[in-house]
């Protein structure tokens, strides 16, 4: 916001408030009321209102306070986000990210626990990235606001209180590649978001039971980064897919799909893809536990993809 | 008149009954119990708005309504609202858009145009009221009946006639249709299939133009925003959030309702519980207009002072404009349940009509002078169709063009390259 006088924060409580997980903390004292704009609870108007200062030369950032509550901004991200800079012969940019906390957290309930970038995910026009570190989140939000293009900043939940050294200097990360977590030769590990704690615990067992994965971060939920999955896939010749989307129709089922159609020669075994039970996530705690992927699961994934 | 025997619907020749809502006046018609809209008596203002009023109170709401071939009273001494130049300006304006719309429906019916085509004919006088008081400079929003817009705004015939066409020379290299049109040159930020979508994007523009008077501090930064969208619009949510956001942050937008009486078949009177759109102005804290919308010249009046007023910066104005389309809502739609007499009505009030009668009346013009802008605009259109016809189609290679202003959101591809990259990308042939 300091580089760029038009880059600009719209959102529910984004201003006064901060932010209701305290992303944008400080910002309204610093940068006045217009640039971090707290906006009344109408969450199309106002997605639909950050499109139309994108395309007249703004860079808003729109927080949807929950991702959930993006829902109701669908018919602006579809039509307007996602297709205005087409059906416009690219007169129109829309320089726009959109982002918010989702996923599972702790018994929130059902509405407040959705994974939205399956659903959003066949919009044309649009990126999608998931952040999962404080290094990667920053650097990932970065290159959003810095891109020409629409961006959707999928946060979690669960993730804003991890602490980690970051860089003093600045440094942009690249929105279309993935992040290589774990190097390793048995089993490609593919996962986003919080899944990649998951994995990373699963990780540590596997390790000690004598597998070697290569945990590979995604990041960019569209377009895939097929580059470093590829070189992964061939290297090891199996895949895990681990993703917190439901089963039908999620990230994980577009990426199976990718796989097969570019690496399908590579593979030893069918892609084995977990994900969250397709249930509304319930408030008890033993049943939301059993509903997104656990750890143990994983582990066990992987022994039977490797015997 | 006939209650349940008749299908056709009377919005305007239902006399005015009391306001009580205990006995409905149709058995069979479940719509609104206000008391039917009053279109030949002017409805009286509690007082006149002045451009001093205080900012944080409700303005009062002046409506204004009369008949198009009465004439006007005037209050200031000068007879004649506009000069000649102003009037043949106005008259070739609104020339241009209703031949343009009956070229449309005859290129339709040749197989020269597709798809969904919404016809402006008859609401002439509110895109030219309202436009031709714009700079380029100001931003208009339409909804999927927007050539005529698009044409007052300024962006050429013949672009838009090729875009209908779905030629590589459209304003959107045919890649929006009819019901987007587009020209940043213009400003003319689209033409939305989805009524009530272009709304919020108009807030954005405002918001924008206000953003760069206060934050960037830009000098000159007093863009004003215009929405048109149509009665079936004022009962969607995205209307009434954006009413409120404009309102709440002084934008400078203009929401310009041109109540047509028609969603499609859903008369007005039957969707909505209180007919009278203007009022709902207030009700967010911006003055509400009712215009007499087949009167450019009114129009006119009005949208100078909402034009005006938004951009001194005191905020957002609702002008319900009252009109009608002569064709149907598009050029698929049949067109049977509105009643012959009503229809009938308001073809007596053509706004065309009206202002060559203003114009003799006044003597601003010659019959031989309008004559010679009908023969232009004939000209002009010929040529239109002429070049839509003879421009190329988009080749295979435009259909990836324009996906994302930065290509390299099509990804990395396998090789380790961005897809892009690929010069053989755009023709698709490389894999997507």
């Amino acid at each position: 916001m300091e580089r760029d006088p038009r880059v600009c924060v719209m959102g529910e409580d984004v201003g006064h408030y901060g932010g209701s997980y305290k992303v944008t903390k400080g910002l309204a004292e610093k940068y006045g009321d217009l640039r971090v704009l707290d906006t009344p609870i109408a969450e199309n108007s106002f997605t639909g209102m950050g499109i139309g200062a994108a395309m007249t030369g703004l860079r808003p950032i729109v927080e949807g306070m929950n991702m959930g509550f993006l829902l109701l901004a669908f018919n602006q991200i579809s039509n307007n986000c996602g297709m205005l800079h087409y059906t416009s012969g690219g007169q129109f940019t829309i320089p726009i990210v959109i982002r918010g906390p989702g996923g599972v957290g702790r018994q929130l309930g059902a509405e407040h626990s959705q994974r939205l970038e399956s659903y959003f995910q066949s919009i044309p026009g649009i990126q999608m990235v998931a952040c999962s570190t404080p290094y990667n989140a920053k650097g990932l939000m970065k290159a959003a606001i810095r891109s020409e293009n629409p961006v959707i900043l999928f946060e979690h939940v669960l993730l804003y209180n991890l602490k980690e050294r970051i860089p003093d200097e600045e440094y942009v990360l690249s929105l279309e590649e993935a992040e290589m977590v774990r190097p390793g030769e048995h089993v490609t590990i593919l996962t986003y978001s919080r899944m990649r704690y998951h994995v990373m615990q699963a990780a540590k067992t596997l390790v000690n039971k004598g597998y070697d994965p290569e945990v590979i971060d995604i990041r960019s939920l569209k377009p895939f980064d097929l580059y470093t999955i590829g070189c992964s896939v061939k290297k090891t010749h199996r895949v895990l897919i681990v993703e917190e989307c439901m089963r039908t129709g999620g990230i994980g089922a577009s990426l199976t799909a990718a796989i097969t159609e570019n690496f399908h020669d590579y593979l030893d075994a069918p892609i084995v893809c977990l994900s969250s039970q397709d249930v509304p996530t319930p408030y008890a705690g033993t049943l939301e536990e059993w509903t997104v992927v656990q750890p143990a699961q994983i582990v066990t994934a992987v022994e039977q993809l490797c015997q | 008149m006939s209650l349940s025997a008749t299908k056709f619907v009377h919005p305007i020749t239902t006399p005015p009954t009391s306001r009580s809502s205990d006995k409905p006046l149709f058995s069979t018609f479940f719509g609104s119990n206000h008391t039917k809209l009053r279109f030949n008596k002017p409805i009286v203002a509690a007082q006149r708005r002045s451009s001093s009023a205080a900012s944080t109170s409700f303005s009062p709401v002046v409506a204004v309504s009369s008949d198009v071939v009465k004439e006007k009273k005037l209050k200031s001494a000068s007879n004649l609202l506009i000069t000649k130049e102003e009037g043949l300006v106005l008259y070739e304006d609104m020339i241009l858009g209703r031949f343009f719309e009956d070229m449309c429906a005859q290129m339709y019916y040749r197989g020269k145009m597709f798809g969904f085509v919404h016809l402006y004919n008859g609401q002439e006088a509110v895109s030219t009221g309202f436009i031709k008081l714009l700079k380029k400079e100001d931003y208009v929003v339409s909804t999927y009946r927007d050539h005529v817009h698009a044409l007052s705004k300024g962006v050429p015939a013949r672009e838009v006639m090729s875009e209908l066409f779905g030629k590589a020379t459209g304003c959107c290299r045919g890649q929006g249709g009819s019901m987007h049109m587009f020209s940043k040159e213009y400003n003319l930020l689209g033409g939305f299939a989805f009524i009530g979508e272009g709304i919020p994007v108009a807030t954005g523009a405002a918001f924008s133009s206000k953003y760069r008077r206060e934050v960037l501090k830009e000098p000159g930064a007093d863009e004003v925003t215009l929405a048109f969208f149509g009665d079936g619009t004022c009962n969607n949510g995205q209307f009434y959030e954006c009413l409120n956001m404009a309102a709440l942050w002084k934008l400078p937008i203009v929401f310009v309702v041109e109540n047509n009486l028609w969603a499609i078949g859903m008369s007005h009177l039957r969707a909505t519980s209180d007919p009278q759109i203007w009022k709902k102005g207030p009700a967010f804290g911006m003055p509400g207009v009712h215009v007499d919308g087949m009167d450019v010249l009114k129009v006119r009046e009005v949208a100078k002072e909402a034009i005006e007023r938004a951009r001194r910066g005191e905020g957002p104005t609702l002008v319900e404009c009252e009109t009608y389309r002569f064709r149907g809502h598009s050029l698929a739609d049949p067109d049977e349940l509105r009643d012959p007499a009503e229809k009938a009505h308001y073809a007596g009030r053509d706004p065309i009509t009206a202002f060559k009668k203003y114009l003799f009346d006044n003597k601003l013009a010659s019959e031989q002078e309008l004559k010679a802008i009908d023969k232009k605009i004939d000209e002009l259109l010929d040529d239109a169709v002429e070049f839509a016809d003879e421009s190329p189609l988009p080749p295979r290679s435009q259909l990836l063009e324009n996906v994302f202003a930065d290509p390299k959101g099509f990804g990395i591809g396998a090789d380790g390259k961005y897809r892009c990259e690929d010069p053989k990308f755009t023709q698709g042939t490389a894999h997507v």
